[in-house]
């Protein structure tokens, strides 16, 4: 399984670490909070923790993820939408069975 | 599900824990609002795509405000109800309306209150409220694009603006429930734009045209810390203006004066004029055809030189607004590292073409100049909301006049003078003038001539009910605090009973920029009479406080001490002290009396001193004096 970033999702992240001036590319991941059980983090990459992570390359982006992560989320495809005024990225994850309203949170 | 920004490596926040704040350019002309994600600060469009919220609002009869585009295409037919620029009045009180009134096309209720008040179909509204309707549509477009509610927001002002109009402005968020993290100035704002905190420390220029404002600052980067050195400008000269020009330029043309037109026809006049103005960023000339009614039809040509003529004198009013700020700053010229163009008017070719000889240099204007100040609020809210790890940001302020309280004689007593960086504290002690005095007035003055009359009234207060002691013996220590937003408070305190008494200041009115300047100027041009006024008020302060000590001294003991002859000197020299001193407007003429009187009454007072001494110490050893001296 791996990881995958959509074209328009890569685009942006692209643009976001070049403003940045830095990085090299983006971290996702869980943290065990939020109101139902995990919340998903995308967070910039400075430094690669070569024991604990693992890397994708998809559409000219590195994805890192560390390996307690991976667990939960391999298989996930990372895309960028739009609702009303809102936009940002979206986590679409084959292991989440459930998810609290917001959809900030999940259970697998 | 949510739809998540990239956060900074670590710092990604638990669901619901976001902390969403924006930077509001409250501004003349159009509002922007911006924030940052995704670690980009920019500007948020509304659903069909405008970033720029024309800062119009139109009331109707049993309808809600309607604010920005749709308000804006109202402006021609519906021009009473249709309130634009309301920023030229935020703060404002009845008196300034005289001189922007002839320019505002509204009809101002009568009211009681100091505050205007415009009268619309829908009631009558001051400019807070419709600024709050600006700031309410601005909160809703950021809170559906960020899907959550705002911790708070930055809001910019021009660095002009005095404490009303910062605190109106103030207001105006609480009337649309958004919490203002700070108030910030523009210029400062447009650099944080730029990054130039993170640049080559030195001066900076930041140049601000806007549609109905203009502001020159002059700031310094030292250590990653900016401190504005000095501002300037003029709070009614913006690119609005380029278009009144260009209007009243056509007006004669078209067969008409400007007192003929209808409201309606100037804001059509107007609205082409800016059209024209516009098109001549791109275009060498630009073709205007313009129909009022059926008899008055004109077509004609705008060329670039034209538009130069027109517009060249009001840029070059610009530009000595900068020479005098730079000379307020105490900089070179040759100091200069960046000059930052801010306001949709730099667009105009002329304008940065000028503002680069000006300077010497290309202005800086990569940034979208109607943006630039929006993105550096968000950037500035986003640190403050606590978003941003490394961002200790401290942006330092100036006062524009010196602020100070009233002592005796009508003199002022400065103690925060102008151009001092804030948020800032300053103490000062004083005393008590008369035997037993128990109440002191404290008279909260801004400006910088010697002579209460000359300066403005802010506040008034009183400190009441501290112990009766002898004159000067009581010490009361009176602290003038400014805020990073610019608003004052005055408190007094009377060390030896702890007694205080506090005043916030809003002040009911404004001071525009030409008035600012002109009571800087004042202070320049009257240094001279300032400075002899104030000597002559203190001498006579003295004769005064002479007399009022001779009096109170001879009441109590004149008739046991002092033989006739001796009391006679004594009175006659009183008595021709008051009279100098009503009617002479020479120090030294006054200073003499009072020597003399000091003179004729010198060995009275050796007499009182010694009864004094001797009603003291009977019945006491002289060592016990001399131990008390020890312990002192």
């Amino acid at each position: 399984m791996a990881l995958t970033i959509t074209q328009s999702a890569a685009e942006r992240v692209k643009a976001y670490l070049d403003n940045r001036g830095k990085g090299i590319g983006v971290r996702l991941g869980v943290k065990t909070s939020g109101c139902s059980g995990m919340a998903y983090v995308i967070e910039f990459v400075d430094e690669v923790n070569d024991a604990e992570d693992v890397l994708f390359e998809d559409n000219g982006v590195t994805i890192v993820v560390d390996k307690k992560s991976l667990v939960y989320i391999d298989g996930t495809a990372i895309d960028y939408g739009k609702e009303g005024l809102n936009e940002g990225f979206k986590f679409t994850n084959p292991n989440e069975s459930d998810r609290c309203g917001c959809g900030e949170s999940f259970t697998i | 599900m949510a739809l998540l920004q990239i956060a900074e490596p670590g710092q990604s926040s638990a669901p619901h824990q976001r902390r969403f704040a924006v930077g509001i350019d409250l501004g003349t002309t159009n509002s922007l609002v911006a924030t940052v994600r995704s670690g980009v600060a920019e500007t948020l469009p509304d659903a069909s795509g405008n970033h720029l919220l024309p800062s119009v609002v139109r009331y109707q009869p049993d309808h809600d405000p309607v604010v920005g585009i749709e308000a804006k295409s109202s402006s021609v037919d519906d021009p009473l109800n249709t309130i634009v620029s309301i920023k030229r009045l935020m703060g404002r009180g009845i008196e300034d309306l005289k001189s922007l009134g002839n320019r505002l096309p509204y009809k101002f209720a009568e009211t009681e209150s100091s505050v205007p008040r415009i009268a619309t179909s829908a009631g009558h509204v001051s400019a807070v409220e419709v600024s709050a309707e600006i700031l309410k549509s601005l909160k809703d477009r950021s809170e559906q694009t960020l899907g959550d509610e705002l911790v708070g927001a930055v809001i910019t002002v021009p660095a002009y603006f005095d404490d009303a109009q910062r605190q109106a402005t103030k207001d105006a968020a609480r009337l649309a429930n958004i919490n203002v993290l700070r108030l910030l100035n523009e210029p400062t704002a447009a650099a944080v734009a730029y990054g130039l905190d993170s640049g080559q420390e030195g001066v900076i220029a930041v140049y601000d045209l806007g549609g109905g404002t203009f502001d020159i600052s002059i700031l310094r980067l030292n250590k990653g810390v900016f401190e504005v050195l000095s501002t300037g400008g003029d709070s009614a000269l913006g690119g609005d203006d380029f278009d009144h020009a260009i209007a009243e330029w056509i007006i004669p043309q078209i067969g008409l004066n400007k007192t003929e037109l209808e409201p309606s026809q100037a804001r059509l006049l107007l609205r082409e004029a800016c059209k024209a103005k516009e098109a001549l960023a791109e275009n060498e000339q630009v073709e205007l055809n313009i129909e009022l009614n059926e008899n008055h039809r004109w077509f004609g040509l705008l060329t670039r030189d034209q538009f130069q003529q027109l517009v060249d004198p009001l840029i070059k009013k610009t530009l000595l607004a900068c020479r005098r700020a730079i000379r307020d700053a105490g900089v070179d010229q040759a100091d200069i590292v960046d000059v930052v163009m801010v306001g949709g008017s730099t667009r105009t070719l002329r304008v940065r073409e000028l503002v680069g000889d000006f300077f010497k240099q290309q202005p800086l204007v990569s940034i979208d100049p109607d943006k630039v100040v929006a993105i550096g609020a968000a950037i500035q809210a986003n640190s403050l909301a606590g978003n941003d790890p490394d961002g200790e940001m401290l942006l330092l302020d100036v006062i524009p006049l010196s602020l100070g309280i009233e002592i005796m004689g009508g003199l002022t007593e400065k103690i925060i003078h102008r151009n001092t960086p804030i948020p800032v504290s300053r103490a000062q002690e004083f005393t008590t003038y008369k035997d037993g005095q128990t109440a002191m007035a404290v008279h909260v003055v801004q400006g910088e001539r010697e002579l209460i009359s000359d300066c403005r009234s802010l506040a008034r207060f009183e400190l009441r009910g501290f112990p009766p002691q002898v004159a000067g013996s009581a010490r009361i220590r009176v602290t003038f605090q400014v805020d990073a937003d610019g608003l004052l408070s005055v408190s007094a305190r009377e060390e030896t009973s702890g007694v205080e008494a506090h005043v916030e200041v809003k002040p009911s009115y404004g001071l525009n920029d030409a008035e600012i300047e002109k009571m800087l100027r004042d202070s320049m041009d009257y240094a001279k009479d300032d400075m002899l006024a104030r000597s002559l008020r203190e001498q006579q302060v003295e004769a005064d406080r002479v007399i009022v000590a001779l009096d109170a001294a001879m009441a109590e003991d004149a008739d046991e001490m002092l033989e006739a002859d001796e009391r006679d000197a004594i009175l006659k020299a009183r008595d021709i002290l008051l009279q100098t001193k009503q009617t002479s407007n020479d120090v030294q003429e006054i200073k003499q009396a009072v020597q003399a009187v000091e003179r004729a009454s010198a060995s009275y007072v050796a007499k009182r001193m010694n009864a004094s001494v001797q009603k003291t110490m009977a019945g006491h050893k002289v060592e016990e004096f001399t131990v008390e001296d020890e312990n002192k």
